[in-house]
């Protein structure tokens, strides 16, 4: 299979291009440059496979949490992409993207969810498979969900903002983090391949960041009802 | 060339397909008004979203409808600014995406600039020059426009937009967003006469506007009649409505025939949401032949934002600006001034 995968759910843009096992991949540090970068860097990787978008079987993102400037970057290409080459889409969760970088059987991966709260999910893997153990979710990182057993291994931004908060969390569990990887199109296209294979790449429309934070305004009856507790 | 416009600066995605040859062969339109009138006002991360699950399937319903192909499209032209970042970007995105799958040009387009050129689609379009009423919920602006990209800002409004004075007067009266055509059903029912607002600006001397006072007039107005509940009766609120309207249609009426006059012009194009309201309709096209003057208006459904308008400007400057890498961003404020004509 040919795929392409592609990330810019946080500063960092990344891409791949799976082909049938070999994965060629750009990396960067884009900042607030992912617009103006993400296509002249697809087309360099394309260029360097002697690849047309036609040519390929399906396309992975990142689908959140993240920014969500980043993730409508990346869900609205994935779209734009799919739709015009009339491929398949299959949305994975960075979290879960981290978790597959880890290198690690059982991982707690933080997201800095900026505002004082992280994204949160814990994987364990079983075989070939990871299985959930706590779903994504948002949360103040002194408030994470409680596990059981030691030798977790803490990933992502979160470990880097709240390193201390989180670590008195989870007290004498963790036996290592990995504060600076970030969620990876390589990860992802790997992610996704299995899916793919199934035949359960979805149609271009149906693609959607997965945003986590979903209670972004009050309505005006929420507003007047708190109003009405002052 | 078949042109594909995307809108998505603020609460509406727009799609259509414009042909350089044959005119407009389809639009679509999906209105967010419904979903953000819960929360009074725009919000606008749920506009973004809303774009993000729109925008596709629009895609798909003007290509069924106009019998055609993505092989089809010549080019694509999304709105690029001004308006909301995140609700821009989605289109953006998905436009330069596209676009660079299907090997095509893009260029992006100047919302105000759609609004100004959307009476065109019309049939028997103004020619140039010709003077431009842009009224809508953030412009308030009169424009010498002696072709595609010469516009000359004649007068603009020094304080709030026509159509933000009509969203904050329907607040003021309890009536639902958006506003404009909310106040302009109740007025009527209003009986004029019973009340006076000033007339802004109207002596100004120049063509500049200015609606914030009238706003703070309408709550004085309803602060008096309001009963020791603060209700205000409804007959008494159609009577409000009716002479803010009044107010505001006769001041924009008079500083057009004014812009005509000062630059001896004899054609007037209006544009943008408040373009659509009747009292201004009816006043603009008596005070203009009178004076054998001629009004264009864009239909009803192309006074507001709408996809249409995105894919003409986008068919008038295709072939000269194409965005060759497909690297790409928004322009959530941009000067309409900044413009330049197309090369020739
Ligand atoms: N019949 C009407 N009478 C008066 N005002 C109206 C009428 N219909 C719509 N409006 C007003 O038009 C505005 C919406 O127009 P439009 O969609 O062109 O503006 P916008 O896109 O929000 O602003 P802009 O294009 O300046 O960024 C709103 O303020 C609305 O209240
Ligand atoms: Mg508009």
């Amino acid at each position: 299979m040919r795929l392409l995968a592609l990330d810019t759910s946080t500063e960092y843009l990344s891409l791949a291009l799976h082909l049938d096992g070999r994965v060629l991949t750009r990396e960067l540090h884009a900042g607030q440059t992912h617009s103006q970068r993400i296509l002249p860097l697809l087309r360099e990787l394309l260029d360097e496979a002697g690849l047309a978008m036609t040519d390929l079987d399906g396309i992975a993102f990142g689908a959140g949490p993240g920014s969500f400037t980043g993730l409508r970057i990346g869900c609205g290409v994935a779209q734009g992409l799919a739709f015009g080459a009339g491929l398949p889409v299959v949305g994975v969760c960075t979290l879960l993207a981290l978790a597959e970088a880890s290198g690690a059987d059982q991982v707690i991966a933080c997201l800095d969810a900026r505002m004082g709260e992280v994204y949160h999910a814990v994987y364990r893997r079983q075989g070939d498979a990871w299985q959930e153990v706590i779903a994504p979710g948002l949360y103040k990182p002194e408030a994470v969900p409680a596990l059981e057993g030691a030798g977790w291994v803490g990933i992502g931004s979160g470990w880097a903002s709240y390193a201390d908060i989180l670590q008195a969390a989870y007290p004498a569990q963790v036996s290592s983090t990995q504060p600076d990887r970030y969620p990876r199109a390589q990860e992802i296209v790997a992610l996704a391949l299995p899916v793919f294979a199934a035949g359960e790449g979805r149609p271009a429309a149906e693609a959607a960041p997965l945003y986590i934070r979903n209670k972004v305004a009050l309505k005006t009856s929420e507003r007047a009802k708190m109003a009405g507790l002052k | 060339m078949i042109i594909l416009g995307i809108e998505s600066s603020c609460d509406e995605t727009g799609i259509a397909l414009y042909d350089q040859e044959h005119g407009l062969l389809a639009h679509a339109l999906h209105s967010q008004i419904d979903m953000h009138a819960e929360y009074g006002g725009v919000v606008p991360e749920l506009a973004s979203r809303d774009h993000v699950r729109r925008t596709l399937p629009l895609i798909q319903r003007v290509l069924d409808e106009a019998k055609l192909t993505l092989a089809d499209i010549g080019g694509i032209a999304y709105t690029q600014g001004p308006g909301l970042a995140g609700a821009l970007l989605v289109g953006t995105s998905i436009a330069e995406s596209l676009a660079f799958t299907l090997n095509v040009p893009t260029v992006g387009v100047h919302h105000l600039e759609g609004h100004l050129l959307a009476p065109l689609l019309e049939a028997n379009p103004p020619a140039f020059p010709f003077v431009a009423l842009l009224v809508s919920g953030g412009h308030t602006q009169l424009m010498r426009v002696g072709g595609i990209g010469d516009y000359t800002l004649l007068g603009d409004t020094l304080d709030d937009a026509a159509g933000e004075a009509f969203d904050k007067t329907a607040k003021l009266l309890g009536l639902s967003y958006p506003g404009g055509p909310a106040v302009s059903r109740l007025a009527d029912r209003g009986t004029p006469g019973r009340f006076k607002l000033p007339r802004p600006m109207l002596n100004s001397g120049d063509l500049n506007f200015s609606f914030s006072g009238l706003k703070t007039a309408v709550l004085t107005l309803v602060n008096d009649h309001s009963n020791a509940d603060g209700i205000l009766d409804e007959r008494t609120k159609a009577d409000i409505a009716l002479e803010f309207q009044e107010a505001v249609t006769e001041v924009l009426t008079a500083k057009c025939m004014a812009a005509l006059r000062e630059t001896g012009l004899d054609q007037l194009v209006v544009s943008g949401g408040v373009g659509a309201n009747r009292q201004l309709r009816e006043k603009l096209t008596r005070a203009t032949k009178r004076r054998l003057c001629h009004v264009h208006y864009p239909r009803l459904e192309f006074c507001t934002d709408n996809g249409a308008m995105i894919a003409f400007a986008g068919a008038m400057r295709m072939q000269h600006e194409s965005n060759g890498d497909h690297g790409f961003s928004v322009r959530p404020r941009w000067d309409l001034a900044s413009l330049q004509r197309p090369p020739a």
